[in-house]
């Protein structure tokens, strides 16, 4: 029997109480790929997560993992999967290796291989030098990488990651975009649930927009940021006086012309390709036009959101970047 | 196909998880406290602030008091499972552990195992402090050691009751604090600290079917002699009683876990 798809959900409900998380949803995701399940809090990212890595029991239809039924057969379902919770799931007490090393004889390696193993994904995550300290004294990216480490000593071909990145600073994010990146180069199949419409176009072939337990749109980033709307680059003027002028100067770069950017002294552009900061900044400077600010707004999660569904979610954390001025 | 974990896995999963504890238990200064300052300080209190005041029956606090104190060791020793569980929840170290292959049983036997072991411990010095103290068990090595087997039996049971507190509140400091609400009433309605035959008639029936009185009148009679059958057989008979119960509901509480 042939199968293709890593992870397959048919009509998955689970009720806590009077709160429904999982209202009949359905997934599927290749093998061999990155599925980024964006949503807000509350969405049933999590659930389904745990569902997923038999930490829970769903109410009513299907999952399997590699073709094997979480309900039916949860131990085969671990013996193939890694899971990174949404907290950095290490042993304070332990240091980082003993952590590792746990890890690797709870997956019945013998001590021998997960010594072996332990230094093997030690090294990987750049976490050697601080590998004998107790993880009490870690840093929060550090317990975050240690904890994707614990993940890979089993060396799974599944891995789920809830919100790897939550509470990383950029240094640390980055890092661990790295990592995921090299994860999927080497085969195994992810499945990571994120809030951040930017982090799921850097890392996931595969988007699905989770809303109150059900999938509400999927497909590529591309696909999904069609229905949505590109990058903004945004030009706060030094001289709000002379906004006209610099509409004037910046028409040639956008289709439609810039629009007025709202609620600041400066004007939108949609953002057509790399070259445009820097176009910006030379027609601006021949018209003698002083720039404060330039800056690449990415659509948000609320922006996709209201495309979608028409429906505000609660405002997430901005993550915007900074071009120098 | 269902697949099973082997038992020779099961078994390396519950050493892996009882040395886990073991650490634990040596790295943690909080516990050391927790579990051996607290009967320390209870001896200090009763033997040389209230003992004065106490009338026991043959005249020897010092004889009277250890008992109950090692008796008490085994129960605060056994609060402790409960605090670990209930940080391991907490933190989300139980879910990575429910998410990797091994033994469901591990996480709670390697757990009860581990704080057995640091129990014996605990026992052993409580008893080098009594000598100090003037404790001065009579009775044969043979009875000594019976009365040590019949605390760590006790110890071992209610780690498994306090197994149970920890998956319910799942919150290490209200763990702490539902261990102390059913043990501090049991401790002083019992016979560790004073003779029950002072006691109201309700009061001293509750205090006289106690397991802890039972536990400490078996320790005592092992320990500074006296009629050791019945009460052992008591204590043994609660402990039964108290497994079936508290070790079906514990795992039952762990496998419901969501």
């Amino acid at each position: 029997m042939t199968r293709d798809s890593a992870i397959e959900v048919e009509a998955l409900h689970k009720r806590f109480g009077e709160v429904v998380a999982l209202d009949g949803l359905d997934l599927i995701a290749p093998e061999g790929q990155v599925l980024a399940l964006l949503g807000p809090n509350g969405a049933g990212k999590t659930t389904l997560v745990r569902a997923l890595a038999t930490l829970l029991v769903p109410d009513a239809g299907r999952a399997r993992v590699l073709g094997i039924d979480v309900v039916a057969d949860p131990l085969g379902v671990r013996r193939e999967i890694g899971l990174a919770g949404q907290f950095a799931a290490v042993d304070e007490i332990l240091t980082g290796r003993e952590n590792l090393e746990m890890v690797g004889m709870l997956y019945h390696l013998g001590r021998a291989e997960s010594a072996r193993r332990a230094r093997e994904v030690l090294e990987r995550f750049e976490l050697t030098d601080a590998a004998d300290r107790r993880t009490s004294t870690y840093s929060g990216g550090m317990r975050r990488r240690l904890d994707l480490a614990a993940t890979l000593v089993g060396q799974p071909r599944v891995l789920f990651l809830d919100e790897p990145t939550t509470g990383l600073d950029p240094r640390g994010r980055a890092q661990l975009w790295d990592m995921i990146r090299e994860l999927r180069r080497e085969g195994t199949t992810i499945l990571l649930t994120t809030q951040y419409l930017e982090e799921a176009d850097q890392l996931a072939q595969l988007i699905a927009v989770i809303d109150q337990g059900r999938i509400v749109a999927e497909g590529t980033a591309g696909e999904l940021k069609e229905r949505v709307g590109r990058d903004r680059l945004i030009v706060r003027l030094a001289d709000a006086g002379r906004m006209e002028d610099a509409t004037v100067a910046l028409s040639a770069l956008a289709d439609d012309g810039p629009l007025d950017a709202p609620g600041e002294c400066g004007l939108s552009l949609p953002m057509s390709g790399p070259d445009l900061p820097a176009e910006v900044v030379r027609a601006l400077d021949r018209a003698r036009l002083g720039i404060v600010g330039l800056e690449v707004r990415s659509p948000t999660l609320d922006d996709v959101f209201f495309a979608l569904i028409g429906r505000h979610v609660e405002p997430e954390a901005e993550q915007p970047q900074e071009v120098a001025a | 196909m269902i697949s099973r974990v082997p038992l020779r896995d099961a078994a390396s999963d519950c050493v892996v998880m009882a040395r886990r504890g073991l650490i634990e238990s040596v790295r943690k200064p909080a516990l050391l406290v927790f579990t051996f300052i607290e009967p320390v300080i209870l001896i200090v209190i009763f033997r040389y602030a209230f003992g004065g005041a106490i009338k026991v029956p043959n005249g020897d606090y010092a004889n009277f008091l250890m008992p109950g104190i090692l008796v008490l060791t085994a129960v605060f020793g056994a609060i402790v499972t409960g605090i670990g569980l209930s940080e391991d929840l907490s933190k989300g170290i139980v879910d990575r552990l429910r998410s990797l292959p091994i033994a469901r049983s591990a996480v709670l036997v390697g757990r009860t195992l581990s704080d057995l072991a640091r129990n014996a411990g605990n026992v052993i010095i409580i008893f080098v402090v009594g000598f100090l103290v003037g404790f001065d068990p009579n009775q044969p090595i043979t009875r000594i050691l019976a009365a040590v087997l019949l605390l760590l039996a006790f110890a071992y049971v209610f780690s498994w009751i306090s197994a149970t507190v920890g998956l319910l509140v799942r919150d290490p400091e209200t763990a702490q604090g539902a261990g102390f609400v059913w043990v501090f009433p049991l401790t002083f309605i019992s016979s560790a600290f004073v003779p029950t035959n002072t006691m109201p008639p309700v009061v001293k029936a509750i205090a006289d079917v106690n397991p802890i009185t039972l536990c400490v009148d078996a320790v005592r009679a092992l320990t500074i002699g006296g009629a050791a059958t019945g009460p052992v057989l008591g204590t043994l008979a609660w402990l039964a009683g108290l497994s079936l119960v508290f070790i079906p509901f514990a795992v039952a509480r762990y496998r419901a876990l969501q």
